[in-house]
């Protein structure tokens, strides 16, 4: 075959104590392509992009760029073979500006070490400008959207020719604007002939851009293939290696009486919110990043305050507003941001498990520990919590085990009112699956979930009405036979009057 | 997998019990060194001396579990061991002494939780004005001079019970306090958790206010009762005295694993930290090291307990890689 390979990876083996992370693997990236790799969290595609990017080494195999073997030791050596990597966790300083940030490492200096300024923002603008973005080379960091950093890092990329670019998850943080954006990015480097490598666990969104798709499974790559002979589910079930028959275990619940009911509810970020939710009910809120959602949520939570409105559990208002308040009123909260508002990384997930039921385990004057590990089992079992041992910290479990633990935090708490922001982002197929499972299971049980999410397929597939979010108001609200993507992406995307098809709009 | 258990399970031993082995090892070592060293006598002295420094270490460590710290304790003792020893001077009561003693440094240590928590000051920066401040009060209320024969005040850091100096039981029975506190008690597992992550634990229902009130409370009882048998043992109301304690107590919390970043210590390592710290002093003293290099030595020892911390931090991190890839394992 005479196809020329940017990038040939062949028969890379790395083990890590007592695991085979990457198990001979052989992997292929074409000049001017965008390959997409697909399997569950801990698969191996991180390790791999790791060995190509130099932060690890191959125990066993080779590498070829443009057919040449090479040896990548540090990604020091990776940036000169024009290899660059974009982390999920972006890697650049805050309190730094542009400039500062797209030359981070390698300021132009002088023969005496000065940082030649001026030169700096010079090429700066010209970049920006190259690329098209707005800013300038002295704003902060830190005053730029995750989009904007993003495409910042892309500019670095850029700027030092790299003909390989490696993209981990670049759309978990972004909307879906920015997302469109992203991707007009992704075709312009390609039609220069650069070669992307791109992560991702959204499968609708990558066979959008993807050439080639490769599925990783278990520390091998199961197969490649070109994108246009596969679909969502092919893909699915290569990554689990079984058929999901049904991707959205939901099941129809009877509908008891309205649980929480919010009326009026202004915040910072949002005003007039009313919503409720019935037993044995899941209710989406669908909206826009920075549509006030998660804002929302918190402030019912007792997280932020509220400057109007109530917040009623079974028709009693919820007086203390404050977390512990509204736990004891049965109302439990999973943030979006696991990382931030949900676990205590450097404690055993034992401790993380058992923290919002602190009174079940310790009463009487003490703490009793048989209690704590048979209630820890219990839940573990429950939610299919995999980890060495309860007393490995929580760190190091999987980002889909780690959601599970926080889950089983609050199971174990035994609310009648579950909210759940962004439930199952980052994590993989088979552990999201866990949690629409437990979604449905609560419901039976005359539960009332609630479920903020920005993936409308799971909305649609999980939920029985859905609340649209608009500019911190509710702009629509859908009922089950209403589902579509065009409705809710109308009510989130457009002004009210311009969404009221009957009305006559004036431009 | 069963033996990966095994391995991370002797990983974890390790990782708690190895400052155990160490004070061990020490222990051993100074025994064989200096025929002196294992004389009653000298342990006994050895604990003594520790025993001030140590039961404001204790105070120390549960600020530090829960993210915070102080370093106002050195004055704010000095000001409880005036006020309590002028207290005594003039009522001849133990007990008011004592009363005074432990109230001043539960006001001063209050004054810090404000100032951190409803004042949002950084912990550093807010202990540290205390410090200054409360050494100025210390010595605007002694107008600078030592309070000199305190008479029968010297009990609580000269007396025995039953055959026990004083300051040796008080240090036993706060450390008890102290190991049943972080393992037994909720305040305990939300000092962890807010030290771990503080905007978790609020997630979780804690009331981190009320937590670090608390906090401080503790240490400002700790800090007080230091305060009482510091100026007993010296025999003096030192208003200039106990310059640096706070130093010394955060030493041995360091060198006991406390993690500066919150979230992770015991009482029990704090101790053993006191005692590592206490043993190298003494057999130094016994064979005659110079007191200059004695001080490097400190330094070193606080030095490669840091590295140690770190390094268990990145080997957990690796098992974290290890862990995440074994989950998904069929």
């Amino acid at each position: 075959m005479a196809e020329k390979y940017r990038l040939r990876v062949s028969q890379v083996t790395k083990l890590f104590p007592g695991v085979v992370a990457l198990d001979k693997i052989d992997f292929a990236v074409k000049s001017g392509s965008v390959h997409v790799l697909c399997g569950e969290n801990g698969a191996g595609k991180s390790t791999l992009m790791k060995i190509i990017n130099g932060v690890y080494q191959a125990d066993e195999g080779q590498i070829f760029i443009d057919d040449c073997p090479v040896r990548i030791g540090s990604p020091a050596d990776a940036r000169r073979l024009g290899i660059s990597m974009i982390f999920q966790e972006l890697s650049s300083v805050p309190e730094l500006t542009v400039a500062e940030n797209l030359f981070l490492g390698e300021w132009p200096t002088n023969a005496f070490g000065k940082v030649n300024w001026t030169q700096m923002r010079k090429r700066t603008l010209q970049l920006l400008r190259e690329e098209n973005l707005k800013y300038s080379p002295e704003t902060k960091l830190r005053d730029l959207t995750v989009s904007d950093v993003q495409m910042l890092e892309i500019t670095k990329a850029v700027s030092r020719n790299s003909s390989i670019v490696i993209m981990d998850e670049p759309t978990s943080a972004i909307t879906q604007k920015e997302v469109e954006a992203l991707f007009d990015k992704i075709r312009a480097l390609k039609s220069r002939g650069v070669s992307i490598i791109y992560i991702s666990h959204k499968l609708d969104e990558i066979f959008r851009i993807a050439d080639e798709i490769t599925v990783f499974r278990d520390g091998r790559a199961v197969e490649a293939h070109p994108a246009s002979e596969l679909d969502i589910d092919k893909v699915i079930s290569m990554m689990v290696g079984r058929k999901l028959e049904n991707s959205y275990p939901k099941e129809s619940v009877s509908l008891g009486a309205p649980l929480l009911e919010v009326k009026g509810l202004r915040g910072e970020a949002f005003r007039d919110v009313d919503f409720y939710v019935r037993r044995g009910e899941i209710v989406g809120f669908a909206g826009l990043m920075g549509a006030g959602r998660t804002e929302v949520m918190r402030a019912v939570f007792g997280l932020d305050p509220i400057h109007a409105g109530t917040v009623r559990m079974e028709g009693k208002a919820v007086r203390a507003r404050s977390v512990a308040g509204s736990i004891r009123s049965g109302i439990a909260m999973l943030s979006e941001d696991r990382r931030r508002y949900g676990i205590i990384p450097v404690r055993s997930v034992r401790e993380n498990c058992v923290l919002a039921s602190l009174y079940r385990v310790i009463h009487g004057g003490r703490l009793h520990k048989e209690q704590e590990s048979k209630l820890v089992t219990q839940m573990f079992g429950r939610m299919r919590v995999k980890t060495p041992s309860f007393e490995t910290s929580i760190q190091a479990l999987s980002g889909g085990n780690q959601q599970k633990v926080l889950l089983a935090k609050w199971m174990l708490r035994d609310p009648d009112v579950l909210i759940l922001d962004e439930p199952t982002r980052g994590i993989d197929v088979g552990a999201k699956y866990e949690i629409y499972r437990l979604m449905t299971e609560l419901a039976k049980e005359g539960k009332a979930i609630v479920m903020v999410s920005s993936e409308l397929p799971e909305l649609l597939g999980m939920c029985d009405r859905i609340y649209v979010m608009r500019q911190g108001v509710v702009a629509g609200e859908l009922k089950k036979e209403e589902f579509s993507q065009e409705l809710i992406m109308k009510y989130a995307a457009t002004k009210a009057g311009d969404s009221d098809t009957t009305g006559g709009t004036h431009q | 997998m069963t033996q990966l258990k095994m391995g991370e399970m002797w990983a974890v031993v390790k990782e708690k019990y190895s400052i155990f082995l160490v004070l061990l090892t020490l222990f051993f070592v100074c025994s064989l060194t200096n025929p002196n060293f294992l004389s009653i006598n000298n342990l006994s002295n050895i604990s003594r001396q520790l025993s001030v420094t140590t039961i404001l270490a204790f105070g120390e460590t549960i600020l530090i579990i829960s993210g915070m710290i102080d370093l106002s304790a050195g004055s704010v003792l000095a000001l409880s061991g005036v006020l309590a020893v002028s207290a005594f001077k003039a009522t001849g009561s133990l007990t008011l002494a004592f009363t005074v003693g432990v109230v001043t440094g539960v006001v001063c240590s209050l004054i810090n939780a404000l100032m951190i928590t409803d004042l949002r000051v950084p912990p550093f920066i807010a202990t540290l004005a205390m410090q200054t401040m409360a050494r100025g009060a210390a010595l605007l209320y002694t107008k600078g001079q030592n309070i000199l024969q305190l008479g029968r005040f010297v009990i609580f850091g000269q007396g025995s019970i039953q055959g026990l100096p004083i300051p040796i039981v008080f240090l036993a029975v706060i450390f008890a306090v102290t190991w049943y506190v972080l393992r037994h008690t909720r305040f305990g597992r939300s000092l962890y958790a807010i030290g771990g992550n503080e905007e978790a634990a609020v997630a979780s229902g804690i009331n981190v206010r009320l937590v670090k009130y608390k906090a401080f409370l503790f240490n400002g009882v700790l800090v007080g009762i230091a305060g009482v048998l510091f100026m007993s043992r010296v025999n003096a109301g030192l208003p200039n005295g106990a310059i640096n304690f706070e130093f010394q107590a955060l030493t041995a919390a360091i060198i006991g694993g406390t993690s500066f970043s919150g979230g992770i210590g015991t009482a029990a390592g704090t101790l053993a930290g006191a005692f590592i710290v206490g043993f190298l002093d003494n057999i130094m003293n016994l064979t005659g090291v110079d007191s200059y290099v004695q001080q490097i030595v400190r330094g070193a020892i606080i030095a490669l307990a840091v590295i140690y911390d770190i390094w268990a931090k990145v080997r957990r991190r690796t098992r974290r890689t290890l862990g995440a890839s074994k989950g998904q394992a069929p």
